[in-house]
């Protein structure tokens, strides 16, 4: 699939895949492809920053890379790693005789390299550039920042016993950051940033529409204002977009095509994660399914 | 190329963004420009998310940008008062005299370009109480320069450090699991024998440490002394500072100042609160709502200072201090109080609070502070809870 030619090709590519986005995100996705930088998404939990990259993958008929970050993470899980046990079973099949220089070179060949998720970005044979999904770099730690912040400025890799790797073609980036901590503006200054914010009632309603076509129109609306009046509370944990989802499902699976109070308290453990939320919540609900039935 | 003469006043937006705060350097300023030759520019929208895309990096920014592009693409009506434009009440943080000449240069009113800092900036963590809100800024100039000099000397020299925790990264060490890694490594370059073994253990790093400061009225006479305190850790440890009396303000940026003196007048300019009332309980909620979940990663130590005067709800304040318990490695209460003679713990704040924490100490003098150092450096030898 060819890149898309302007903004709105853009926007109409993610709508077609059922992702509902700002014109905004369509407009930095069509920068970043264009100018070949990473796109930086934050926003809140559960606002569909992991799924803005994965649909990208579709809308570009690219093969999807994902990195999962975690505190620690190092290059053996990013980037590369020989396949010691290989090697060593390979070197003592060989024996003594074998010239050592010529051994040592054949180990230390792809063929006994384990190639990570950033590697495989970078060097492959796709015929379209993988998109790379960053995901919650602000789980890595500073060490890996920094690596990143080489990679992502030249797309090259250097393994020493091989040689210094450059990217054939440069993969689409997207690096998402649910802010438990600041990255570093290093980091962020390679790429172009986009912070996706809460839908407003009718987005989410067509949201809701498109990801979970189970549940009848009248329910989905009532969710979505459901949960749109929540986020007005004052909560530990402000439900986000996936939350919203999760419930409407939820209702739809108990074969609920509208709200009321009762439902509304058995199922709200799909949209609200802290006890201290939950009881804040329950004396609320006929008033909240009221006013979400008005919406 | 983007038409030529929209380059130079390109150029001006981003000096306009610098002055603002944000960083527009050249290489932000080429990447605008690249930008712009794919937009359409008669799009105001997209023109908009194209720059707000390269010139912006963080959430915090959105607000200055788009005061800024109002201000800079699309201004408004010199005549009008500046209140009454809907969608361009919005402040820019700009010197006065920065803003002075920009307004010139943009030929707008002075009162256009930076406006009174909206409250809402700061927004009150309850907007009920305190109709007497002080909201006056509150000078730095009641300790003399001697005793600031010797506190601040003495804080800095104060042997002990934040103790350190194990990170998930491992580094190489005499001691610890065995790095297959470079054992094979080795094992390999020797014919395949295992030769020798590699260890490898965790890398420590220093907890983060959260500083939360009571600077309500009742607090008056020790916040010069823990502002400096404050100053003082910030400039050798990993720390986020907060300060409240009815609402609560980060003051981490504020602190970075090198020099004292300027930290303190921006954190005094910054906080619009000093000497209000107490609502303790209000700004932890605040906190656990809007910070917690941002700056108690990696095993932080929070320490609140307050006396524990709260003219707020005890049960609320118990409520967030468990909340808040649980998500940080460990909680320490610092009570100026606790120095003076004969004081008990009985106000109602305090007495709510004590149960919840897990260190209670003085903080009245730098001996007290000094405790409070020991306590820090020596964390992981105690088990918490």
């Amino acid at each position: 699939m060819s890149t898309p030619a302007t903004i709105e090709d853009v926007e109409r590519r993610l709508r077609e895949r059922r992702y509902i986005g700002d014109r905004s995100l369509a407009t930095s996705i069509f920068l970043a492809l264009k100018l070949q930088k990473p796109l930086f998404i934050e926003g809140e939990a559960g606002v569909g920053k992991t799924e803005a990259a994965k649909v990208m993958a579709e809308v570009l008929g690219a093969r999807l890379i994902r990195l999962q970050c975690y505190e620690g993470i190092d290059l053996a899980h990013a980037v590369y790693e020989w396949n010691y046990p290989r090697q060593l079973l390979h070197i003592r099949l060989l024996g003594e005789t074998e010239d050592r220089r010529a051994a040592e070179r054949e180990i230390f060949s792809s063929e006994f390299l384990l190639r990570r998720p950033l590697l495989d970005a970078i060097d492959n044979d796709d015929p379209t550039p993988p998109v790379l999904l960053i995901d919650e770099i602000d789980r890595s730690d500073e060490e890996f920042e920094a690596f990143l912040l080489e990679l992502l400025s030249d797309f090259q890799v250097s393994i020493p016993e091989i040689g210094t790797i450059r990217a054939r073609q440069v993969p689409f980036v997207v690096i998402t950051s649910n802010r438990t901590r600041e990255v570093h503006d290093a980091l962020k200054r390679r790429c172009l940033y986009h912070w996706i914010d809460y839908p407003d009632l009718d987005k989410e309603v067509e949201i809701v529409r498109a990801r979970a076509p189970e549940a009848a129109d009248g329910l989905a609306r009532e969710v979505a204002a459901l949960v749109q009046g929540l986020r007005g509370m004052d909560l530990y944990k402000v439900p986000g977009v996936a939350e919203t989802l999760d419930w409407a499902r939820s209702l739809a699976a108990l074969g609920a095509t509208r709200i009321d109070a009762g439902l509304v308290s058995a199922t709200m453990g799909a949209a609200l994660k802290y006890q201290e939320d939950l009881d804040r919540v329950r004396e609320q609900v006929p008033a909240l399914v009221d006013k979400a039935k008005r919406a | 190329m983007p038409e030529v003469d929209l380059l130079p006043r390109l150029g001006a937006f981003a000096r306009l963004l610098h002055d603002a705060g944000l960083e527009a350097g050249p290489r932000r300023l080429t990447d605008a420009t690249r930008a712009l030759v794919y937009i359409d520019l008669k799009v105001e929208d997209d023109f908009r998310t194209a720059l707000r895309s390269v010139f912006v990096s963080r959430k915090e920014d959105i607000p200055v940008f788009e005061a800024a592009f109002d201000i800079f693409w699309a201004p408004p009506d010199p005549r009008a008062p500046a209140g009454i434009i809907p969608g361009r009440s919005r402040a820019l943080p700009l010197s006065p005299e920065r803003a002075k000449a920009w307004a010139d240069a943009l030929g707008l009113n002075a009162s256009q370009m930076n406006r009174e800092q909206d409250q809402n900036e700061f927004p009150a963590s309850s907007s009920g109480y305190s109709a007497e809100e002080l909201l006056r800024h509150k000078d730095f100039e009641d300790m003399t320069w001697t005793e600031t000099e010797q506190v601040r000397r003495l804080l800095e020299q104060a042997p002990w450090r934040v103790a350190e925790r194990r990170t998930r990264r491992l580094r190489p060490s005499r001691v610890g699991r065995i790095d297959l890694r470079r054992s094979a490594r080795h094992a390999i370059r020797s014919s395949g024998e295992l030769m020798m073994l590699f260890r490898r253990k965790p890398r420590v790093r220093r907890r983060p440490l959260v500083l939360i400061c009571d600077v309500s009225g009742s607090m008056e006479r020790y916040s010069r002394l823990l502002m400096i305190f404050a100053h003082a850790i910030a400039r050798r440890e990993d720390l986020e500072a907060f300060v409240f009396s009815t609402r609560l303000t980060r003051i981490t940026r504020l602190l970075r100042h090198r020099d004292l003196d300027r930290a303190l007048e921006s954190v005094s300019k910054g906080v619009h609160d000093f000497s209000g009332g107490t609502r303790i309980g209000d700004a932890l909620g605040d906190f656990n709502r809007k910070w917690a979940r941002r700056v108690l990663g990696h095993g932080a130590v929070v320490i609140i200072v307050s006396d524990g005067w709260d003219r707020g709800d005890p049960s609320q304040l118990t409520s967030e201090l468990i909340h808040l318990r649980r998500s940080a490695h460990r909680l320490i209460w610092l009570n100026p109080l606790l120095g003076s003679e004969g004081y008990e713990p009985l106000t109602r704040g305090m007495a709510a609070a004590l149960p919840h924490c897990d260190d209670f100490l003085a903080a009245h003098n730098v001996a007290a502070l000094e405790d409070l150092g020991r306590l820090l450096a020596s964390l992981d030898s105690r088990t918490t809870r």
